[in-house]
């Protein structure tokens, strides 16, 4: 009993961890849409700035892998 | 696809089993270092000298490019030397040959005009005898006239005296 | 993981990462040639065959496989030169046997029936902490103690530094730990989305969807294969600007 508490404690915390991911998707997506908006604007500095893009999505990213290494953590390691 | 390959079937993440991070970080590290080799002995040196070899390539065909339309422009503007040459020489000749016409023309002309010249002359000198001649005949004729009829009135016509007055008659 | 053993129908998304031994047996040592060993040579092979047999005929106008050689060398170049400048030039060859190492082992891995090695953390966390640990001993031989000045932005108002200092310290050590799991996350969530996918063809009401899905996440998964292995190369570099670059960052 104490047992499967704990694994339906888990499985709770991994599924709101997973709300972190969302987090990130909106992130990157407001990151893509406005450099979308921007390099429809002047679309000659944007092949110079796909780098820029690219980091700035990679660094959203990051948040949202924390929120997916808890929830891996927490079905698989704790 | 657990049950092919003989070995139980995941419990967990295979990520987190600890126990094979030796056996893939050993390997990756050859993979690593053979790939890093493949590339700094063979790959790279090769692709820099491709690519360097290609830029002289391109280097070079532009300049020949560039020496050819200098060439090019050479041999325009050497046309368009000749052409004006060409067209200046023909200047030349249509004067030349306007000038030589002229000159023929001129003296036809020159010629022409002389002829005619002395014709009226001629003409003139012809005209001038003839008025002269007919100048004469009107002295003759009146002196022959005034005789006549001064014989014929019954005097005797002194022919000095006669030709004094006609000469007097025909200038007054 | 989701069995499901009550409808007959299982799904094992996760077994496909089993590392086990090539030749039998279940004894994994270090040197135990194991599906990672044969993955990896086979990743290693596809690079020598595009860079070492590719790039043979050495000709002017490239052929098919010299092209390709020539553009991600181009790329590669390009990207260290831009983002980690022009001192960060040397660091190239590290670059790009990165670059190559990751990519290769992004596409081999999704072959059907193939291991995907970057998907593992222990593969990925390896990558990760050897740029770390390069960027740190690189930045220190190069600056010496104004290395460290990265972590006090001095454009900052003054009472806000220790806090921002803090915040830099935190986010500098954990570099290495999201940029090792957002490659082996990537791929794993990938693959994983794949077989649950293939678990559901086995269902007849539904197959066609869950093909159509397959397919569908498959040409995703080629284009997060590649993004992926790009995003860990920039991340390289941006690392590496903070070595050897300028203070502005």
């Amino acid at each position: 009993m104490e047992g499967e508490l704990a694994q339906m404690g888990k499985y709770i915390g991994a599924g709101l961890a997973a709300f972190g991911l969302g987090g990130a998707g909106i992130g990157v997506g407001n990151i893509a849409g406005n450099f979308l908006a921007g390099a429809l604007r002047n679309p000659s500095a944007a092949a110079g700035q796909t780098a820029t893009l690219f980091v700035g999505i990679a660094f959203a990213e990051a948040l949202g892998i924390f929120s997916f290494l808890i929830a891996l953590l927490l079905m698989f390691a704790v | 696809m657990a049950t092919e390959h003989g070995a139980a079937p995941a419990v967990g993440m295979p990520q987190l089993d600890t126990t094979t991070y030796a056996n893939q970080i050993f390997w990756l590290a050859i993979a690593l270092v053979a790939i890093y080799l493949i590339l700094t002995r063979i790959a790279l040196p090769r692709i820099a000298a491709v690519l360097s070899e290609r830029k002289g390539t391109i280097t070079n065909d532009l300049l020949m490019a560039e020496e050819l339309k200098s060439k090019a422009k050479a041999a325009e503007a050497a046309y368009n030397e000749a052409l004006a040459q060409a067209r200046a020489e023909a200047g030349r000749i249509v004067a030349e040959a306007r000038a030589a016409i002229q000159r023929d023309l001129d003296a036809a002309t020159a010629k022409a005009d002389a002829e005619i010249a002395a014709k009226l002359a001629q003409s003139e000198a012809r005209i001038a005898e003839i008025r002269a001649t007919a100048a004469d005949s009107v002295v003759a004729v009146a002196t022959d006239t005034a005789e006549a009829l001064v014989a014929a009135l019954g005097g005797r016509a002194d022919a000095a005296m006669v030709a004094a007055a006609v000469a007097g008659r025909i200038k007054g | 993981m989701a069995t499901g053993e009550g409808g007959g129908l299982s799904i094992h998304p996760m077994d496909q990462f089993i590392v086990k031994p090539l030749f039998g047996g279940t004894e994994i040592a270090f040197y135990t040639p194991t599906n990672v060993t044969l993955w990896l040579a086979v990743a290693v092979a596809a690079i020598a065959a595009l860079f070492v047999l590719g790039t043979r005929a050495q000709d002017v106008v490239p052929g098919r496989s010299q092209s390709i050689a020539e553009l991600i060398y181009g790329f590669i170049h390009n990207m260290v030169e831009e983002v980690a400048g022009h001192d960060g030039a040397k660091f190239f060859p590290y670059v790009m046997t990165l670059f190559l190492f990751i990519l290769s082992a992004n596409l081999v891995g999704l072959i059907p029936m193939s291991f995907t090695t970057t998907s593992h953390i222990a593969v990925t966390a390896t990558l990760a902490l050897a740029v770390f640990l390069a960027v740190t001993i690189v930045g220190f031989v190069r600056k010496g103690p104004a290395f460290l000045a990265m972590f006090w932005v001095s454009s900052a108002p003054l009472p806000l530094r220790p806090i921002l200092a803090v915040i830099e310290l935190i986010s500098y050590f954990v570099r290495p730990l999201s940029h090792s799991i957002r490659l082996a996350g990537n791929l794993m969530a990938g693959h994983a989305v794949l077989k649950v996918f293939a678990g559901f063809a086995s269902i007849a009401l539904v197959s066609p969807v869950a093909i159509g899905a397959m397919a569908a996440i498959y040409a995703l998964e080629l284009l997060v294969a590649v993004v992926q292995a790009y995003v860990f190369t920039i991340l390289t570099c941006v690392y590496l600007r903070d070595a050897v670059g300028d203070a502005h960052h």
